[in-house]
């Protein structure tokens, strides 16, 4: 399978701390990867250079067969990546549905070949919100969601943009275990239909029972990369897990 | 309403005013007038890069200047009619617009504001050391008495403020439900979620510095005629910042009838004051005003209202 995505050493600093450093990875087309590390490892930072965020120093990323690198962050995502935030940054003043909208407009009717009309933009904003559970709400404003909800709202805005990579940040604390199956129930959906995921997450019953491969991250280096099983059994991850 | 409706209908509300007015035998309601619908401009053009974006610009009187000079300057060098000069004011404010877009955008918050506030220190600066539009002695503009069909030359001033008003109001509304105004309320309340969501915030800001600072310039560009006599000090007077932020804050920032809202009311209560008690009090009734607002009312007399009629709703 040909790479859809491609770190090569990759490094960012933040005045004089290094947050990341010589990281290279890749990830296949259609691949499900789980991103994990303790709490300060880079991994939100990791996403941020990914998308054109935040500018790394050093280091290229290769995404669908080019250089990504001295692209904006709309640019990226008009391309076809797509991410949640961490900490989730609804549109304040928009119902959720037209948090939705946004991506709609400025990124798949951005696209060639495409453009949906008022009432298909409609039709997909209901759709999206219906699909990650927030079906009754599209005429309420974030600040009445609670958290978990506004994790839901990240991940269908994200979804909304019509990627072929995924990057879900975290996108399940927080969540019950019915809901976290319903979350992973989603990503294997979209998975299955082309998109790429890369999953960062703490909690491991949900990154094992997602991910294909790992790649663990310990204080801004990268530190294992492979097969979950063993991934988990190495020396090294297990010593950064129990030092936490 | 759809966008035509709209129009035809602001168009009509324009014409009927109009119409109305020219009943009133007094010529001073038209000077007053002219002030109260040039605030209308400048609020809804300053709420179309504060209010819809997010970015407050503290440099209002620089693009109205620039405007207003324009016409000064060409006033010098061929005398030219008043739309084609709304033109050319509205297209020189509107590059300086851009300009500093691409300056200062990459600045946040506060430190955007400053930097617009900075701009037209250093505008005024420039205007004041130009002899060739009367630098700091000022410059007078002689205007014919009368003109064609409507007769007195104030009315005419009148009736051009008033169709400009209905063109900002008209463009504020035709961007406020439009992609262009999606991506403006993107950028106000985060700017990275709206890279994120493919939103190209860089380009739209400018579009928003672009059509804010033209439309103040277009504010500007009849006020040589209507004062007859413009000098530095009073183009760039810091009340025109201060209304024209005043109003939208005033009236609601959200949407198109805030800012005109916002002119309505604070621009006649100054009107009234200047002729009952004295110009000098301006400043003090917006500085009241806005603080009972930030009080009562933080979204304005608009987000008063349609609290009001939620409220209404829930009772019944
Ligand atoms: N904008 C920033 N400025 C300075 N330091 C930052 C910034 N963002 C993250 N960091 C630091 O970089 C490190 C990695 O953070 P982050 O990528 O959020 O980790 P993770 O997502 O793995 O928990 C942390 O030590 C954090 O404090
Ligand atoms: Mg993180």
């Amino acid at each position: 399978m040909a790479a859809l995505l491609e770190v090569t050493d990759l490094g960012k600093h933040f005045g004089g701390f290094t947050a990341l450093e010589a990281i290279n990875f890749s990830v296949a087309a259609g691949e499900r990867v789980g991103l994990i590390g303790p709490n300060g490892s880079g991994k939100s930072t990791l996403v941020n250079c990914l998308c054109g965020t935040l500018r790394n120093e050093s280091g290229s990323v290769r995404f669908d067969g080019r250089a990504v690198d001295g692209l904006a962050a709309h640019q990226r995502t008009r391309l076809g990546m797509a991410r949640s935030f961490q900490l989730p940054k609804p549109f304040a003043s928009m119902t959720l549905a037209d948090n939705i909208r946004i991506p709609l407009l400025y990124t798949v009717n951005a696209r060639h070949g495409r453009h949906l009309s008022p009432a298909e933009l409609d039709e997909r904003c209901a759709e999206l919100l219906q699909l990650v559970g927030l079906a009754g709400k599209a005429r309420q404003r974030p600040r009445e969601l609670t958290q978990v909800e506004m994790r839901k709202l990240e991940l269908a805005r994200a979804m909304a943009a019509e990627p072929k990579l995924l990057i879900a940040d975290e996108a399940m604390a927080g969540l019950s275990h019915s809901e976290i199956d319903d979350i992973l129930a989603l990503l294997s959906t979209l998975n299955e239909r082309g998109i790429t995921v890369i999953l960062i997450e703490h909690i491991m019953r949900a990154v094992m029972s997602f991910s294909e491969r790992l790649v663990v991250l310990v204080a801004g280096r990268k530190i294992a990369d492979g097969l979950p099983q063993e991934v988990t059994r190495n020396p090294e991850v297990v010593k950064a897990y129990i030092g936490e | 309403m759809r966008a035509p409706t709209f129009w035809l209908v602001a168009s009509l509300v324009g014409a009927a005013f109009f119409g109305l007015s020219l009943l009133v035998p007094n010529q001073y309601y038209f000077q007053a007038g002219y002030v109260v619908l040039q605030y209308i401009v400048l609020a809804t053009a300053w709420n179309i890069l504060g209010g819809y974006t997010g970015y407050v610009n503290f440099g209002v009187a620089a693009f109205f200047a620039l405007g207003a000079y324009s016409s000064v300057a060409l006033y010098k060098l061929a005398p030219l009619p008043i739309p084609v000069l709304v033109l050319i004011g509205g297209a020189v404010s509107g590059v300086v617009g851009l300009g500093m877009g691409y300056l200062t955008l990459r600045l946040r918050g506060a430190f955007f504001s400053i930097a617009t506030l900075a701009m037209a220190v250093v505008m005024q600066t420039l205007i004041t050391n130009w002899d060739y539009v009367g630098g700091s002695r000022g410059a007078y503009i002689l205007r014919p008495a009368q003109v064609p069909i409507l007769g007195n030359y104030i009315v005419y001033l009148f009736l051009v403020m008033l169709i400009l008003s209905v063109i900002a109001i008209g463009v504020a509304r035709s961007i406020e439900r439009s992609r262009l105004g999606f991506g403006f309320a993107s950028i106000r309340d985060d700017e990275q979620a709206a890279e994120a969501a493919g939103v190209p915030t860089l380009r739209l800001k400018l579009v928003a510095t672009t059509l804010s600072g033209a439309l103040m310039g277009m504010a500007g560009a009849p006020l040589p005629y209507y004062v007859t006599y413009l000098d530095p000090s009073s183009g760039f007077s810091l009340s025109y910042a201060v209304n024209s932020i005043a109003m939208p804050l005033i009236g609601g920032m959200t949407n198109w009838i805030g800012p005109l809202v916002g002119a309505l009311f604070l621009g006649t209560i100054q009107q009234l004051a200047t002729v009952t008690i004295s110009s000098a009090l301006n400043l003090l009734i917006v500085g009241l005003l806005l603080v009972g607002f930030v009080v009562v009312a933080p979204n304005g007399i608009v987000g008063l209202v349609e609290r009001l009629i939620a409220a209404a709703r829930n009772r019944r």
